[in-house]
């Protein structure tokens, strides 16, 4: 019964691509929420709406072709539909794929729920001429079926009247399968009637399933006392029912049921359907022999191209505007500890989970457009073949693809993959594709260690060699972790759409939205907490006093400009002459000076005082002078942060662990890099430009490959035993999160820490112990 | 017998019988791969594998190695 002034719950059941988003989208608005069921990755969407005073719950189940036991979705719907019980179940169908979709709705039934069946996209078929008899079909099937069209619209509002006024009943399905199932049926059927209380299914849906030999209903009925002798009974009926009519009982089940809605189908269509005429002819250019894969690598370069070379100008403007937002408050807080947790601890964590947002919300932009037009079926067809080889599916590639410009939003890509274990394979080997973070670390190495000429092709090495353990590590984990269960690849080729650009909107709001609340907040509390790491404990000893050097620098620095500068121009401060004025505010603008003293005085217009050399000389030592001071600060402020970092807890682990990476090369100031790196692997450089105590200047990283050339314990056989270190070893804090977030669980994102980070040991050992057995060093 | 693979891109064939081979079946049964059903081969992917097939209204991909259990018999 439905209370008309309360509240009610619905629930949206389809085929995929059936168009149930959009209808979704629709009702609800932006009144969505979501969620999970429980226990499992599946996301459970809900939506609100009030209808006159009735506020309807409307539950998006996953969109699925059947209700067996095959995936974690077909579960979820099934079990929601009668354990959560709610008041209607919607049945969405594609108008024009009929046959199919009606096999879902006849599952549906079986169910008892009351259902009403919304005939979708009901515009496409019958501007082709086709009549659809929607009240014969309503009479066959025993429910209220309403026209639809989600795109516009059409038919919404009629259908959440019939929802909330009409008192619907449970559908009878007037369907009798082979008359071995059956009799097999009624059998079961008096069996369970002394536990049928314990039971939540009807007695005729678990009977089918067990001949059918359904895992999860098996595994609900033996939790049951009395429930073995159920399923033996049903194991005796289903042998019987094989060597009788050398068919298992499935088999006989889906073609009576097809057979059932090929009858329906000839009583309520007329006209000839060919829908698929102008889908056809776009696949003949899209999947053409030679076309396909051109026109394939072409749309995945647009969408790298989208996701990460348009998505870095808005990702620099955030990173500039948190990095000028962090000076602001800089000038406020004067206590050091508090202004360095505000500005670099939180400023800086939320700027760097913001930073991501551009990228994830033109992924998602991408991977709708090529979901919504019904592309990325085509993408997997396409590859299908190279990937399956590598044992991941056609649709593994997008993200593998994404890896290269940032693992983040790459594992959020997954969500393409429908099944669990793809989805968990791809996760796990996606963070081999040298994200662009890692550049910045293979580029100091390479200048400092191998000459330009060879730079190129280790480099090259190094990304080929992350494809190839890509590749390795998939077909490893497909016949380790997830042996014995081949997955069959029957996968829809739907018909072309014109995407909804509201359903586009959404996605992209919805899955930011959900990366800021749930991967967003983990990421900032670790980022936290390695910068308390990084910064703590405060009681360093000072190798020596920085304040009596940096006072000491100072005062060399008035001497020399009162000497060399002043003094000779006869002034008593820089801004009295209209020159260095000029010069002093040119710099503080710029930042920086500009790399020569002649680059300096070029910049000045030179008429003015290139007819006494008095000025030339004192504007030459001003800059000389300044340029000294300031690097001097620089490597001063340095050696007091490494001596800071050194004492700290990462440092104090960095050295923990010299033995444990000292077979691969590393000293601990390797080491505290590498654990600093975690965060997000480009901080390696600069941890390590602080540990040499260079100025973090514009040519910090200049510096820096001078620095380690200089090292005793640097040389080429480090540098590559390094370089593959930092390419295998665990992905970076924002990815174990979102691995997290992804699979549901701190498993997977715990083992794939301990296994990158436990193969690039290895590796890394082979490299450097076997380079140093050859006498490479 | 012959099977789906055997039959050439724009032929039509009818399945007789379906080799079971318990989840992998299940799903093409689902799908709609019953004995009786008229297919029609629309291409092979560019790489040669999977093959997309047309039945009930709707187009269908499904690899080679899932091809050869469906048993058909040529329409001419």
């Amino acid at each position: 019964m439905i209370d008309l002034a309360g509240k009610i719950t619905v629930a949206l059941a389809g085929n995929p691509n059936c168009g149930k988003t959009t209808i979704f989208n629709k009702i609800t608005g932006a009144r969505q929420h979501v969620g999970n069921y429980p226990g499992v990755t599946v996301e459970k969407k809900e939506g609100f709406k009030k209808v006159g005073s009735t506020e309807v719950t409307v539950v998006d189940l996953p969109g699925t072709y059947s209700l067996t036991a095959f995936s974690p979705e077909e579960v979820v719907a099934r079990n929601f539909i009668v354990r959560e019980a709610p008041d209607v179940v919607v049945n969405i169908i594609d108008a024009a794929n009929l046959e199919r979709n009606l096999y879902l709705t006849i599952q549906l039934m079986e169910l008892e729920r009351p259902m009403v069946l919304a005939l979708n996209m009901i515009d496409m078929i019958e501007e082709s001429g086709v009549q659809v008899d929607h009240q014969a079909l309503s009479t066959v099937l025993g429910m209220p079926v309403v026209r639809t069209v989600g795109s516009s619209g059409q038919g919404i509002e009629k259908l959440l009247d019939t929802i909330v006024v009409a008192n619907i009943k449970p559908p009878h399905l007037d369907l009798t399968y082979h008359q071995a199932i059956e009799s097999a049926v009624a059998g079961l059927m008096s069996h369970m009637q002394d536990i049928k209380q314990q039971l939540v299914f009807p007695l005729r849906w678990i009977s089918l399933r067990l001949l059918e030999n359904d895992s999860e209903t098996m595994k609900e009925i033996q939790g049951i006392s009395g429930g073995q002798f159920i399923i033996d009974a049903a194991q005796n009926y289903r042998n019987d029912i094989v060597k009788e009519l050398e068919q298992e009982p499935e088999w006989l089940i889906a073609q009576t049921r097809y057979e059932y809605i090929q009858e329906i189908y000839r009583h309520i269509i007329s006209g000839d359907l060919e829908r698929l005429k102008f889908s056809n002819k776009i696949d003949a250019i899209l999947t053409h022999r030679w076309l396909g894969l051109p026109i394939f690598f072409l749309l995945m370069w647009l969408v790298f191209y989208l996701v990460f070379k348009l998505g870095s100008f808005p990702q620099e403007w955030i990173e500039e505007l948190f990095g000028r937002f962090g000076e602001y408050i800089s000038a406020f807080i004067t206590d050091g500890d508090l202004n360095s947790l505000i500005v670099d601890g939180v400023i800086g964590g939320v700027g760097s989970v913001l930073s991501f947002l551009p990228n994830i919300l033109l992924l998602f932009l991408a991977i709708s457009l090529l979901e919504d037009t019904g592309y990325m079926a085509r993408a997997a067809f396409v590859m299908d073949k190279v990937m399956n080889r590598v044992g991941l599916h056609g649709k593994s590639f997008i993200p593998l693809l994404l890896g290269f410009g940032c693992t983040v939003p790459a594992i959020l890509g997954t969500r393409t993959l429908e099944n669990q274990r793809d989805r968990i394979i791809t996760i796990l080997v996606t963070p081999f594709m040298s994200c662009s973070a890692r550049l910045p670390v293979y580029m100091v190495l390479t200048a400092a260690f191998f000459s330009e000429a060879a730079a190129g092709t280790v480099l090259f090495a190094i990304y080929s060699l992350g494809i190839l353990l890509a590749i390795v590590m998939a077909r490893f984990f497909r016949s380790v972790l997830f042996s014995g269960s081949t997955e069959p690849f029957v996968m829809e080729l739907p018909p072309y759409h014109v995407p909804v650009l509201k359903n586009i909107l959404l996605t992209m709001c919805e899955r930011s939205m959900l990366y800021i609340k749930k991967a967003g907040t983990i990421i900032l509390a670790v980022t936290l907490l390695v910068w308390f790491a990084t910064n703590y404990p405060r009681d360093a000893v000072f190798t020596k006093s920085y304040d009596e050097a940096l006072a000491a620098v100072q005062t060399q620095y008035n001497k020399n400009m009162r000497e060399q500068v002043l003094n000779p121009l006869r002034i008593q401060n820089i801004d009295d002459h209209p020159v260095l004025h000029e010069l002093a505010v040119q710099m503080a603008q710029s930042g920086s000076m500009r790399r020569t003293v002649e680059d300096n005085l070029a910049g000045l217009s030179g008429a003015r005082f290139t007819d006494s050399p008095e000025l030339v000389a004192a504007v030459r030592n001003y800059l000389t002078i300044q340029r000294q001071y300031e690097e001097t600060k620089s490597i001063i402020n340095n050696q007091q942060a490494k001596d800071q970092l050194t004492s700290s807890f990462a440092g104090r682990l960095g050295k923990f662990i010299e033995p444990l990476i000292a077979p691969l090369g590393f000293d601990w100031k390797i080491g505290v890099g590498l654990i600093a790196g975690i965060s997000a692997k480009e901080i390696l450089v600069s941890t390590l430009a602080t540990i040499y105590s260079m100025g973090s200047g514009q040519q910090g990283s200049f510096y820096l490959k001078e620095a380690l050339v200089a090292d005793p314990n640097m040389n080429m056989l480090v540098a590559l035993s390094l370089m593959i270190f930092v390419l295998v070893y665990a992905p970076c804090l924002a990815t174990i999160v979102v691995i997290k977030r992804e699979t549901k669980s701190w498993k997977w994102a715990a083992f794939s820490f301990a296994y990158s980070t436990g193969l690039a040991w290895v590796l890394s050992f082979i490299v450097f112990q076997g380079g140093k057995m050859l006498g490479l060093v | 017998m012959r099977t789906l693979c055997d039959i050439k891109p724009g032929n039509s064939a009818v399945i007789s019988k379906v080799i079971c081979n318990g989840k992998i079946t299940r799903r093409m049964f689902d799908m709609g791969l019953v004995p009786g059903t008229e297919v029609f081969v629309q291409k092979y992917a560019p790489l040669g594998d999977p093959i997309e097939i047309s039945l009930r209204g709707f187009n269908l991909a499904l690899r080679k190695s899932e091809a050869t259990l469906i048993l058909v018999e040529p329409c001419f």
